[in-house]
């Protein structure tokens, strides 16, 4: 018996159970790319049509966040931020971690989300945490002005390495998405693993550097520390857009192998649970 | 290439059901469950073998440009081959080949968001059916027409009715202009003309060399669009031919017995008090038969052989409609038995179900025995005996001039009074 899923032609589909190892599908992902656009589009003009004020709630966490992690960690316990002024060094963190959280949150229910669509018409499910995925990026957009304007406030200039934000940007979705594959085929079957998610969350930035500079763990830890994906994202942001220290390349170079390794991976899970998922949502 | 657009061979499907731990459906269940096994505490529980086939080695063949009928009771497997066919579940076994392009859509208006306008909502449900966005603007202000919605079209769809919202939900679906369609159900359309201006689309459908799988409960449909149907019971496909013999065969045998006779004692249900002889649905003179009249009464009778003296327990009927909802069930209330200890011998209990009472269509009648406190359940005749109850639109029904479609589980005509105050 073949192992795989038959390749479907433009003229003829084949239909059976699949065994073994499981296509990843690029060709059909791609040919679906226009209903990406279509699902990511419906969930932010409902989003926004359904809280007139949708986006300027979306800002309100990251700024509430950055003026209370300034006055506790910046002038109280004078944490230490590179020699940069504490609340652009805080919210150069808190844009990319929440970028990432949300993401990640969104995109673990994204398949439970979207069963009424599942159980009724195919398409390559793939696409729903994708899209969930990259639709944080309007809200990150948005962030990424008033971030702006807080450095034109403390007068700091970007660099030429502001060159690589978007690639680190890219980083912190692929993260996202990377784990997020895992936990939304999870959640599927086990429904718990939504309410775990927000505490995953919230201790795994502690475990970034998020409230801290990345130059506080201890040389030797280094290495481990980039398994974290998300402290080479953070470090990555703050060195493209507030410039002054380079981030440590050993552990950027850990934390990219990690997000590949689990992007695969989850890649690989996913397509083996979604023939089930019609069944158990 | 051959003419054969859909080739179904051997499909299965088998689902699982029930499991054995409650915490079943939670990681944390799942997680303590497996650390449990792991210490050796306690032996890995055994697997349930619970399964159910709702789709057993199911074949058949459908030719290029026809049109064909999917039937079957709800439970029959309809649409666990539907879901199959659209690729939204996978078969256990068996295989499904599909030439053409293609397009499955279990129900009318998938992927329709409330809040979206009529107009957005025409894009998104065309993008996840497959279409291209350019083919979708091409093709906009056609399937608005079709729909009849182009006052409300940039209205959010959650403000409009259950039959704008199909009938644009429909639209789309029709003009996606696919080599094979299936279709679930979407002549429940509102209104009489609506449904007509859908059949009449699908028939163009038909005609254009277009494949088309049809699933509907409304057979003179199946009968008028499809050439041939098979027909599913329990996952399997009893019968299969030209769609006037698969409907007929549906309406009439087997599935809609009118009668129940279970001449050999030691077949019959029983328990040491009390055996069934018989289940049957007459008319008010007493004949048997699988049709009734709405506005005339319904005799349910069944006869039953106490073989243990002294128990007190009465008969009951339990009334499903066509969708499996239970419409009532029937407590013998005979004064003459209440709570009177039955003597051995044959009896025949009959119920009379007034005109007026049930609605249209089919109605399956389970047969059962049982004490009422302490209460016993002592015989169970699952789906007995089944007829059919019609409407012929004389006026004098409940229905009075109306044809459309009426939905509800019973029909009743009710006292209405009317007070006027002239001007």
């Amino acid at each position: 018996m073949a192992s795989s899923f038959p390749e479907s032609t433009s003229s003829s589909i084949v239909i059976e159970a699949r065994t073994g190892y499981v296509q990843v599908g690029w060709r059909e992902l791609w040919a679906s790319r226009e209903l990406l656009y279509f699902l990511a589009w419906r969930d932010l003009k409902t989003r926004y049509a359904q809280t007139a004020n949708g986006a300027g709630w979306a800002l309100m966490q990251p700024l509430l966040s950055t003026l209370i992690f300034t006055l506790v960690f910046g002038y109280l316990a004078k944490m230490p931020s590179d020699g940069l002024p504490y609340p652009t060094f805080a919210f150069a963190a808190i844009l990319p971690w929440s970028l990432f959280s949300k993401s990640l949150e969104r995109s673990t229910l994204s398949v439970v989300t979207e069963g009424g669509l599942i159980k009724k018409v195919y398409f390559p499910r793939l696409i729903i945490p994708i899209a969930a995925t990259f639709i944080n990026l309007v809200d990150f957009a948005v962030g990424l002005l008033i971030l702006i304007g807080m450095m034109a406030w403390y007068q700091q200039v970007p660099q030429w390495t502001v060159l690589f934000l978007p690639f680190f940007v890219g980083i912190a979705l692929l993260t996202a998405l990377s784990v997020s594959l895992w936990l939304s085929a999870l959640n599927v079957k086990y429904r718990d693993v939504a309410s775990v998610v927000p505490l995953m969350t919230q201790l795994w930035m502690f475990a970034s550097p998020v409230l801290y500079p990345a130059s506080l763990v201890p040389e030797s830890l280094r290495w481990y520390y980039g398994l974290n994906p998300m402290a080479g994202v953070i470090e990555g942001f703050r060195w493209a857009l507030l410039g002054k220290t380079a981030p440590d390349w050993t552990m950027m170079a850990v934390s990219l192998a990690m997000v590949a390794l689990l992007l695969i991976g989850g890649v690989i899970f996913f397509r083996r649970v979604e023939r089930t998922f019609a069944d158990l949502i | 290439m051959s003419d054969t657009a859909v080739s179904v061979t051997g499909l299965s499907k088998r689902y699982r059901l029930g499991t054995t731990h409650a915490q079943d459906g939670s990681l944390a269940g799942a997680l303590a469950r497996g650390l449990r096994h792991l210490a050796g505490r306690q032996p890995a529980p055994p697997q349930t073998n619970d399964t159910l086939w709702a789709l057993r080695d199911v074949s058949f063949e459908i030719k290029k440009g026809e049109v064909f009928g999917v039937i079957g009771t709800n439970g029959s497997g309809k649409s666990t081959l539907l879901k199959i066919l659209s690729r939204v579940t996978e078969p256990t076994k068996g295989r499904a080949i599909i030439n053409g392009r293609f397009c499955g859509l279990l129900e009318v208006g998938t992927g329709f968001h409330p809040e979206l306008t009529g107009r957005d909502n025409v894009f998104m449900s065309g993008a996840i059916l497959g279409m291209k966005r350019q083919e979708i603007a091409k093709k906009f202000d056609e399937i608005v027409a079709f729909a009849e919605v182009e006052q409300f079209i940039d209205t959010p769809v959650k403000h409009y009715s259950s039959v704008m919202y199909v009938r644009l939900g429909f639209s789309v679906l029709a003009h996606m202009d696919p080599d094979i369609l299936i279709v679930d159900e979407v002549l429940a359309v509102g209104d009489v003309r609506f449904q007509k201006k859908c059949m009449g689309k699908m028939e163009d459908v038909g005609q254009h060399g277009r494949t088309v799988i049809l699933v509907s409960h409304d057979m003179p449909a199946i009968t008028r669009m499809c050439s041939r149907a098979i027909l599913l019971n329990k996952g399997e496909v009893v019968q299969a031919g030209p769609a006037h013999d698969v409907v007929n065969h549906y309406l009439h045998a087997g599935h809609i017995q009118p009668a129940v006779e279970w001449p050999d004692p030691t077949q019959a249900p029983a328990n040491d008090v009390v055996r069934l002889g018989a289940v049957r649905v007459r008319t008010e003179a007493g004949i048997v038969t699988d049709r009734f009249d709405i506005r005339k009464p319904i005799d349910l009778e069944v006869e039953f052989d106490v073989v243990k003296a002294g128990h007190i327990f009465v008969p009951v009927f339990n009334l499903y409609n066509e969708e499996d909802v239970l419409v009532f069930i029937a407590h013998d209330r005979d004064p003459a038995w209440q709570r009177t200890p039955r003597p051995t011998g044959r009896y025949t209990s009959t119920a009379r179900i007034p005109g007026n009472l049930l609605a249209e269509g089919m109605v399956s009648v389970s047969s059962l025995m049982m004490t009422e406190d302490p209460f016993r359940l002592h015989v169970h005749a699952p789906r007995a005996i089944g007829f059919r109850v019609d409407d012929s639109g004389t006026g004098d029904s409940a229905r009075g001039d109306f044809h459309g479609r009426w939905p509800g589980v019973v029909r009743p005509i009710l006292e209405w009074r009317t007070r006027y105050i002239p001007e």
